[in-house]
């Protein structure tokens, strides 16, 4: 019994003080390879070009400001109707133009339009579009489009949130474990792919990707077999093991913190994308693939889950530990390969979510209450749950901003679990014996 | 009956509580072809005793053998390779998986005999058959119990453990059960049976155990136990109604 | 190594007002989960709701800074009822989950560009407390000794807020000793044994969760004051887990656990700091841990370490009871 205590300590201590020693970027150096268009090469900015019906327009004034409103830098287009605004600190800043200063006829298409949040990255500038044309009646596209757009938005995040909610699920499921450190292990796989992809070997994304993905799934393993089996040998009680989950996402946090630095950060492959048009809606064709194969491994997934002989003890495992083990289940062993393949599958959504938006040491922790709320609404405790309750977490989050502002999308989602756990609190596939 | 018992429990003490002992102390034996009965009242630690033979609970001191082998501390599901089945009271089957899917758990440790297996289960339990793609959580109570004595018996163990296999059922499901227990029996099984029932469990068993405030009470044949004026007293009502 | 400056630091920070408005946080947080078994992990929300009750009592609707005191607290007490209602006869664990979901959306509606108008958005509001500090009967100065000194007003606001501790305390003394505590005390052993016997749960659990917010929401009152300010930066979940990590350090359950546990919270947190602070000075530091931020960051880290270690090895805390504690989800 000493042995285990020591060893989950040392674990502990392992890893908040040696991974930093794996590379590190705090004062590191940025990569090289800026793709620009215009602009002064290896500087980062936002820049663009105006022009109505082929023609450019002058005089426009663009404005850059950070997320907490303060102004960093203002431009008018010029005669070129190129514009470009030199930004000193990377990050995630809102372009606005002032519609104001348009000519007159010439408007945005979209009226609604007139702010992007977006991020710039070290030594690249980034195009922001402003399309303009005509001023067209009620403007922009219509509600359907609208409709449309959101929900193909909601379902490329949804899908990604359900990936990474399965293995939060089936660990509850498996241990009664509610797994508060969930969000850094998402955040885990999209940094170690990050140190993979744009430090170091500098791999293609795709094996950097894969990498970390199995580095992800053995740290998994590796939390299970030395932190909470002994524990739960020692008989822990739950409380105490989610407890020490809020402390393990702390500590990972922040080491993440140190090892990665604060600002947000990109991969090196599939940045500049065009958006294809597929009838009403937008994509990008780095967002399909990457919904595509999502929705592949949530197919692969539950394929496994019904198909195999892992599988079906799973499943078991989930629905009754000890009737498992009378069935002959070797149930400490399925618990392993669940912690496994949970921190893989968040790891591969962390990954996902780095390629779509950008790599952050809180991208994880954003996505925990979220992961939570797919959980609860699609059933605690039920693989298929986590899918559905993610997709349809991700569909509340984008649909909501046809109506409501989009600065409280989030808002809508939280709100959608509070509602569920107190109209349904098993959620759409739970059963109500794990509630009151 | 042999000698060595095909298992036997000694002296142990179990609880759920850390410091708050449930069973304090108690011997059973069971012999091949046997049916064993273990009744006492509530709180008496009867699924207490079985749960510690069968490792879910850790035992806090005693012994267990099976087949003069200490399995005190083995993993439950090792004994399930070893030919001990488990059947516990309530929470017995996979609400979520189908019936078809509960067998097979219950073959999970040599899947190439389901198919052999599930034939002869069958015909134990032909209502069980019926329902193969129903999910479990769907069935009746007296359906449940079924599925889940089927599935202990999918691995054709030499020794079964039931807890309380009639509670909660209907007259005509808890005949059923009783007849089932003892076909089982006949095919070579040996049983130790925790039952709420006192009577019919003693109609049955070929010796009990009664158990009281988790020690061993009175032990003796099964007829014998029912017509024991001490154990009558235990009970007051029910076993009066016995002749 | 100047280890007079980190024992300064340490102590500065022990006795200095954040040390009083965790104990306080704390404080609210023993009658939750110490006393009742209510795992309420969305305390920074009445936190936040007692500070903008405040602030926008005066600064987005010109009133005294005196009416706005009571709005800051009848805002967490409603804010109780409005959460107990639906929420008290959950499970514990989608308790847990519940409150801390409507503590991250009250911070991210005041945080928002449409809540501007009311809340500031994501500016907040500015100077709300000049009526407190204008009554400050300390004349200008510092005062203390060494490293530990206190411009007068952040002394004033110090003793102000122990004070509160000082009340609260004494407040929560009386009510868990009394009939009404030790009905808690049985909710949280067994809540179904208590209402067996006739106790209406949920109505206790509600009194525990409106007293114990509105304890809460003193501590944002007077985080408002002492910034002079309200931001929804300053309102994340990161401020439960630390009043957490305090109140199980002191020991849950107790009566001077929350003030014991504010006090070796904040000095070893600012201690350790300032040790790292001055290492890094001394070039000690590997290169990867130099800089505040780094600093910063493993300040975090140790919490979490703490946190984790302390709720396996030493659940009860420094004053606590083992036997009292209700470890079980």
């Amino acid at each position: 019994m000493q042995q285990s205590r020591l060893g989950s300590v040392l674990i502990l201590l392992a890893v908040a003080l040696l991974w930093p020693t794996v590379g590190s970027a705090v004062g590191g150096d940025e990569p090289e390879t800026p793709t620009t268009t215009t602009g002064a090469a290896g500087v980062q900015a936002y820049e663009g070009t105006l022009t109505e019906a082929g023609e450019p327009v002058e005089g426009v004034t663009i404005r850059v400001e950070t997320l907490e409103g303060e102004e960093v830098g203002a431009v008018e287009s010029g005669a070129d109707g190129r514009w470009n605004v030199p930004i000193t600190v990377p990050g995630r800043y809102r372009v606005t133009i002032d519609t104001d200063t348009l000519p007159d006829g010439v408007d945005l298409t979209d009226a609604d339009a007139t702010t992007f949040e977006t991020d710039v990255f070290p030594g690249r500038p980034t195009v922001v579009l402003f399309a303009l044309g005509e001023a067209v009646g009620t403007g922009g596209p219509n509600d359907l489009e609208r409709l449309a757009q959101s929900t193909t938005n909601g379902l490329k995040f949804g899908l990604i949130i359900a990936m990474a909610a399965i293995g939060l699920s089936l660990i509850f499921a498996t241990t009664g474990l509610i797994n508060f450190a969930h969000g850094e292990l998402v955040t885990l796989g999209a940094v170690i792919a990050w140190f993979l992809n744009a430090r170091g070997p500098r791999w293609p994304l795709v094996i950097a990707g894969l990498l970390s993905v199995a580095i992800c799934g053995l740290f998994g393993g590796v939390l299970e077999r030395t932190v909470w089996r002994p524990l739960r040998a020692r008989q822990v009680g739950l409380f105490q093991l989610f407890v020490i989950t809020i402390g393990l996402s702390l500590i990972i946090r922040h080491v993440l913190l140190i090892w990665f630095g604060g600002q947000r950060r990109g991969y090196l492959d599939y940045r500049i994308q065009t958006q294809w048009e597929l009838g009403p809606v937008s994509i990008t064709p780095r967002d399909l693939a990457i919904m595509a194969l999502s929705a592949l491994i949530l197919v692969g997934v539950a394929t496994i889950l019904q198909r195999t002989r892992m599988g079906k003890a799973t499943r078991a495992v989930a629905d009754n530990v000890d009737l498992s083990e009378a069935s002959g289940i070797d149930v400490q062993r399925v618990i392993l390969v669940v912690w496994i393949a949970g921190a893989a599958l968040a790891a591969i959504g962390g990954i996902f979510l780095g390629a779509i938006e950008s790599v952050d040491w809180q991208m994880g922790t954003r996505l925990l209450l979220l992961m939570f709320a797919a959980v609860i609404l699609g059933g605690l405790g039920t693989a298929y749950g986590a899918m559905v309750g993610g997709i349809i977490v991700g569909l509340v989050t984008e649909i909501s901003t046809i109506w409501a502002p989009s600065a409280l999308k989030l808002v809508f989602a939280l709100g959608a679990m509070v509602l569920a756990l107190l109209v349904r609190p098993q959620g759409i596939l739970g059963r109500a014996e794990r509630i009151g | 009956m042999t000698a060595t018992p095909l298992v036997e429990a000694r002296d142990l003490v179990a609880g759920y509580v850390p410091g708050v002992d449930i069973l304090r102390g108690c011997t059973l034996e069971l012999h091949d072809g046997e049916i064993v009965g273990v009744i006492g009242p509530n709180g008496a630690g009867k699924s207490t005793l079985i749960k510690a033979m069968f490792g879910l609970l850790a035992a806090r001191s005693g012994t267990v053998h099976f087949r003069g082998e200490d399995i005190t501390f083995s993993t439950p599901h090792r004994l399930v390779a070893k030919g001990i089945g488990y059947v516990p009271q309530v929470a017995n089957v996979f609400p979520t998986l189908t019936v078809n899917e509960n067998l097979e758990m219950g073959t999970y440790l040599r899947p190439r005999e389901f198919r052999k297996r599930v034939e002869a289960v069958d015909a134990l339990f032909p209502r069980i058959g019926e329902r193969r793609k129903q999910r479990a959580g769907s069935l009746s109570g007296g359906e449940r119990q079924m599925l889940a004595m089927a599935r202990a018996l999918m691995m054709d163990p030499q020794v079964l453990f039931l807890d309380e296999p009639s509670a909660g059922l209907s007259p005509v499901f808890q005949d059923q059960v009783f007849d089932r227990v003892r076909e089982i029996n006949a095919g070579g099984v040996a049983i130790v049976m925790v039952e709420q029932n006192a009577r019919r469990c003693l109609e049955i068993a070929d010796r009990g155990y009664v158990l009281d405030q988790g020690r061993n009470a009175h032990t003796g044949g099964g007829r014998d136990l029912l017509h024991d004026p001490k154990v009558i007293e235990l009970y007051l009502g029910t076993l009066a109604q016995a002749d | 190594m100047d280890f007079d400056v980190i024992f300064g630091n340490g102590l500065r920070a022990a006795i200095g007002p954040e040390a009083a408005i965790f104990a306080l946080l704390a404080i609210g947080l023993n009658l939750h989960w110490g006393y009742t078994g209510l795992l309420n992990l969305g305390q920074v929300g009445f936190m936040l709701v007692g500070a903008y009750g405040l602030a926008i009592t005066v600064a987005t609707w010109g009133w005294s800074m005196w009416l706005g005191i009571p709005v800051g607290l009848l805002a967490a007490a409603a804010l109780a009822l409005v959460l107990g209602i639906p929420t008290l006869r959950l499970r514990a664990d989608y308790f847990a989950i519940t409150t801390i979901a409507v503590a991250e959306i009250l911070r991210l509606v005041v945080r928002s560009r449409p809540a501007q108008g009311l809340t500031g958005g994501a500016f907040g509001l500015q100077g709300i407390a000049e009526p407190f500090y204008d009554i400050n009967p300390i004349p200008r100065g510092t005062y203390g000794f060494g490293v530990v000194t206190f411009s007068e007003n952040r002394l004033w606001v110090m003793l102000v807020t122990w004070v509160l501790v000082l009340l609260c305390t004494g407040l929560l003394v009386l009510l868990t000793s009394s009939p009404w505590g030790r009905v808690l005390r049985s909710i949280r052993e067994d809540e179904d044994a208590a209402r067996s016997l006739g106790k209406n749960v949920v109505a206790f659990k509600m009194q525990a969760l409106i007293i114990g917010g509105m304890i809460g929401g003193l501590a944002g009152v007077m985080f408002a004051i002492r910034a002079s300010s309200a931001n929804a930066e300053s309102y994340r979940s990161t401020v439960t887990f630390f009043a957490y990590t305090i109140l199980i350090l002191g020991g849950a359950a107790t009566r001077l656990g929350p003030i014991i546990g504010a006090f070796i919270f904040w000095f070893v947190i600012s201690g350790v700091e300032s040790f790292l602070r001055q290492a890094d000075g001394e070039g000690w530091l590997p290169g990867f841990l130099q800089g505040t931020e780094a600093v910063g960051a493993v300040t975090f880290i140790l919490v979490g370490l703490a946190l984790a270690l302390l709720i396996v090895f030493r659940p009860q805390g420094i004053f606590g009871n083992r036997n009292e504690l209700r470890l079980e989800a």
